[in-house]
């Protein structure tokens, strides 16, 4: 489960994925980059696109949209890359575009509804509605589990 | 003169000198005739005398005065080498070890050394053990008590031997008053002063009050110092003289004659010390002959100063500077491929002389943090020594590759291991030398130690010519353990049987030692060398003997690696596992068993088509050449092909992150001059 902040609000940020909207808390995001080269590494999952320069710091890139099992991201000009920090692990996340960093009221967040069907559903810790907006809280510890690949 | 600041470097160089002392000893051994080695023990234990008697460390002292003396006797050809002399002088190595590991550790250094000086006072004057020397510890305490309340200066033993010794150097000794100023108000300051004269004239012995007094402040208007000069009395007095707010200067020649009738006064007046003051002066005079007879090697050693200054640098320092470098030398590709594009004379001047720096400051920041394995490997002949006395076997180490480098955090865990591992080969494999002369062998076996670099990685070999592992009993006992099942037993191969003594709770030798532990040590091993990214194999042939060995990694952040492209990808492959590139000929390509290989001088080298290892998007067909990268692991070659060579560079070596902790075939990335990353292949995971 991702942190609450205060017990009252949980600072976000905001991405889309497909027509969904998701969220991430703020405290656990580095920063939010544009798209540069990635080089890919070979003999990862799919959804591994590879790995960036993060000023000095080699940085594996991967594709919320391949690992959610919603196709493939469209690589281009407004892709963003949100770099998230997970029990001292740094990691890139592809998203359609980042535009949002919003205070959620903790009460309004609620357990996934059972009925979300796909392979989404097995990374969200909750989702909150407000006003009109669907935003879907991911769960980052699942969604970052480190893979061993290879030997 | 605050000595804990030096307390380090004594300890340092006590190892050091101790080192000197235990391998000189065992060639010694070997050739109990070469009075050159005897000279070279002999001079470890006079240096080692010297400081830590500066230091205060009595009891190492009085020990390798001791020992000092018995070396002389058979530098001067009185006694012989003998198992049973070097036993005791083994000993009171051994003793000084410990003495110097406590002080190392926090404590005092002391230890009860009687027996052994008995014991090498016995062998110098032909087994009559005198009283005299059993006390001379405590004489000091007593005597410095005293030195404050007189303030005149009284001399231990050794003290006493150098001032003898400068005497018939023509140096002489002058015992100097120092009166300050009243109202002087940094009087450590001036002490400093002094001090400083003084050791630019000669070698200050003795100080009283004594030197952390003084630096604290802790005393009246004036100090005492004993100076072991060439200079004048005037000369010194003058000198002395000029450091402001002294008053007056009162130096006094004496000679050892004043000496002992001042000591015996202050006997007189001090019954209760009367007996122990005799003792001194008998322990004295004795001391005095065997000093004359050591003639002049020791005496220029006691005013040799100790050279080669180092630092202690933690390591977290070295790693936080490690990485800073290595953020330029990222900067440095970057300019350097800024500088081609621009072109500009110059700029390639400029970024030419700052490749040719950071060249250099690699190299020193690097090699700040290479140890040689010596420095594990030199206690190794001392411990088989022992050992093969402890179980009567006949044994010959042989140390190959003791220069090889490797980092210092590899360096710090691997000797526990190293350890086990020879334990392990001498007490399970070699055989007594009775069974070997029965098998046809030579009675002495070979337990060989060799370290090597090869590719990425540094290996360390322990071989013996032992008898092997036992198949049979190796699979009884693992059934027995539970470590395999009795239907999985039969299609292991002989190395995964060998493999097996490497788990935990296994022991084959039925009547447990204390050299080799309790069946836990191999485990312990395996698992401290696992947690440094390496590994371990076992081959062996029963009969014949074993060999262990161990891969580490070099944990060396900076590499250099030859870049390569495949389509339009860029991988980086270790200078170190590379033979040599080539280009050939579809038609060199041969096929056997559905692998295509080459000849390759003679030798037939498998081809990795890296492109389809790596499922490089393809773009191009067919190509007219090939080039390829011949890399090897250990004995085994393979060719990597790859599209085209760009060229040789140093690159910094970064991990991909925990998330992707172990792609297949590659080692980590690195940064290019363009910025972008690049994979670095991992040559041993392609070779199998």
């Amino acid at each position: 489960m991702t942190e609450v902040v205060d017990g009252s609000f949980v600072k976000v940020v905001v991405f889309q994925l497909a027509d969904k909207e998701y969220v991430i808390p703020v405290s656990q995001v580095q920063g939010i980059e544009k798209l540069i080269h990635i080089t890919r590494v070979p003999k990862t999952p799919s959804f591994v696109k590879g790995v960036i320069n993060l000023r000095g710091v080699v940085t594996p890139i991967i594709d919320l949209k391949n690992r959610f099992g919603l196709g493939e991201s469209s690589l281009d000009d407004s892709s963003r890359i949100i770099i998230i920090t997970q029990n001292e692990m740094e990691v890139g996340i592809v998203v359609d575009s980042a535009n949002d960093v919003l205070d959620i009221p903790t009460d309004l967040i609620e357990p996934q509804p059972e009925v979300v069907g796909g392979l989404e559903s097995d990374f969200i810790a909750g989702v909150a509605k407000i006003e009109r907006r669907l935003l879907i809280l991911l769960d980052l510890d699942l969604v970052l589990n480190p893979i061993k690949v290879g030997v | 003169m605050d000595t804990t600041q030096y307390l380090e470097m004594f300890i340092e160089e006590s190892r050091e000198h101790l080192q000197a002392c235990n391998e000189h000893l065992l060639i010694l051994e070997k050739n109990p005739s070469d009075i050159a080695i005897v000279n070279e023990v002999f001079r470890s234990a006079h240096t080692l005398k010297g400081m830590s008697a500066t230091m205060g460390y009595e009891d190492i002292a009085n020990l390798t005065h001791k020992m000092e003396n018995v070396l002389d006797e058979i530098r001067n050809n009185k006694l012989h080498v003998t198992p049973e002399l070097l036993d005791v002088v083994f000993i009171a190595v051994d003793q000084l070890e410990e003495m110097v590991l406590d002080i190392a550790s926090g404590g005092k250094g002391k230890l009860d050394v009687t027996s052994t000086v008995q014991k090498l006072h016995a062998i110098e004057t032909g087994m009559e053990i005198p009283l005299a020397a059993t006390i001379v510890a405590p004489i000091e305490t007593i005597e410095s008590a005293e030195n404050s309340k007189t303030n005149l200066l009284s001399y231990d033993d050794y003290e006493l031997t150098i001032i003898q010794q400068s005497f018939e150097q023509n140096y002489s000794t002058f015992e100097i008053s120092v009166s300050l100023r009243d109202d002087c108000l940094l009087k450590a300051a001036r002490v400093y002063m002094v001090f400083e004269l003084l050791e630019k004239m000669g070698d200050v012995i003795k100080s009283s009050p004594t030197v952390e007094r003084l630096e604290n402040e802790d005393f009246d208007q004036s100090f005492t110092v004993a100076l072991v000069t060439v200079e004048e009395k005037e000369v010194v007095q003058k000198k002395l003289m000029k450091v402001s707010e002294v008053t007056e200067i009162i130096v006094n020649e004496f000679s050892i004659e004043k000496l002992k009738t001042r000591q015996k006064d202050k006997s007189q007046n001090n019954e209760q010390n009367q007996l122990i003051q005799g003792n001194v002066k008998e322990d004295l005079q004795e001391d005095f002959v065997n000093e004359e007879e050591q003639g002049k090697v020791s005496t220029s050693k006691t005013t040799v100063a100790i050279g080669n200054k180092t630092i202690r640098v933690n390591i977290e320092r070295l790693d936080i500077l490690m990485n800073l470098f290595e953020e330029l030398i990222i900067d440095r590709g970057r300019l350097e491929s800024i500088s081609k594009e621009i072109n500009n004379n110059e700029l390639d001047e400029t970024v030419e002389k700052m490749s040719r720096i950071t060249g250099d400051l690699q190299n020193i920041i690097l090699n700040m943090r290479m140890v040689p394995v010596e420095t594990v490997f030199n206690r190794f002949p001392r411990m088989v020594r022992q050992l093969t006395r402890d179980l009567n076997k006949k044994i010959n180490l042989e140390i190959i590759g003791a220069e090889t480098e490797l980092d210092r955090t590899v360096i710090d865990e691997i000797g526990d291991p190293l350890v086990h591992l020879i334990r392990n080969s001498l007490d399970h494999g070699i055989e007594s030398p009775e069974i070997r002369k029965a098998n046809g062998k030579p009675e002495e076996g070979t337990v060989v130690l060799r370290a090597y670099h090869s590719g990425n990685h540094v290996y360390i070999e322990i071989e013996d010519d032992g008898a092997g592992i036992n198949r049979q009993r190796v699979l009884k006992k693992a059934i027995s353990k539970g470590v395999v099942s009795e239907s999985d037993a039969a299609s292991l191969t002989d190395q995964q049987v060998a493999k097996l003594i490497l788990s935990s709770g296994f022991s084959t030798v039925e009547v447990l030692s204390d050299i080799s532990g309790r069946g836990v040590g191999l485990d312990v091993v395996k698992t401290t060398i696992e947690s440094l990214g390496g590994t371990i194999e076992i081959s062996s042939t029963e009969g014949k003997g074993s060999l262990f060995s161990i891969q580490l990694p070099l944990t060396l952040s900076i590499i250099s690696v030859m870049l390569v492209e495949l389509e339009k990808e860029i991988y980086a492959v270790p200078l170190s596992s590379i033979i040599e590139t080539a280009i050939i000929k579809p038609s060199d390509i041969l096929n056997a068993h559905n692998q295509k290989v080459i000849d390759f001088r003679g030798k037939v080298v498998p081809l990795v088509f890296l492109e389809d290892v790596f499922e490089v998007p393809k773009y191009s067909n067919e190509e007219k050449y090939f080039s390829v990268v011949i890399v090897r692991k250990g004995e085994k070659m393979a060719g990597l092909v790859v599209d085209t060579f760009i060229g040789q560079q140093e690159v910094v070596l970064k991990s991909l992150g925990t998330y992707l902790s172990s792609v297949f075939a590659i080692s980590g990335a690195t940064i290019l001059g363009n910025g972008k990353v690049a994979l670095i292949i991992d040559c041993n995971a392609l070779i199998k």
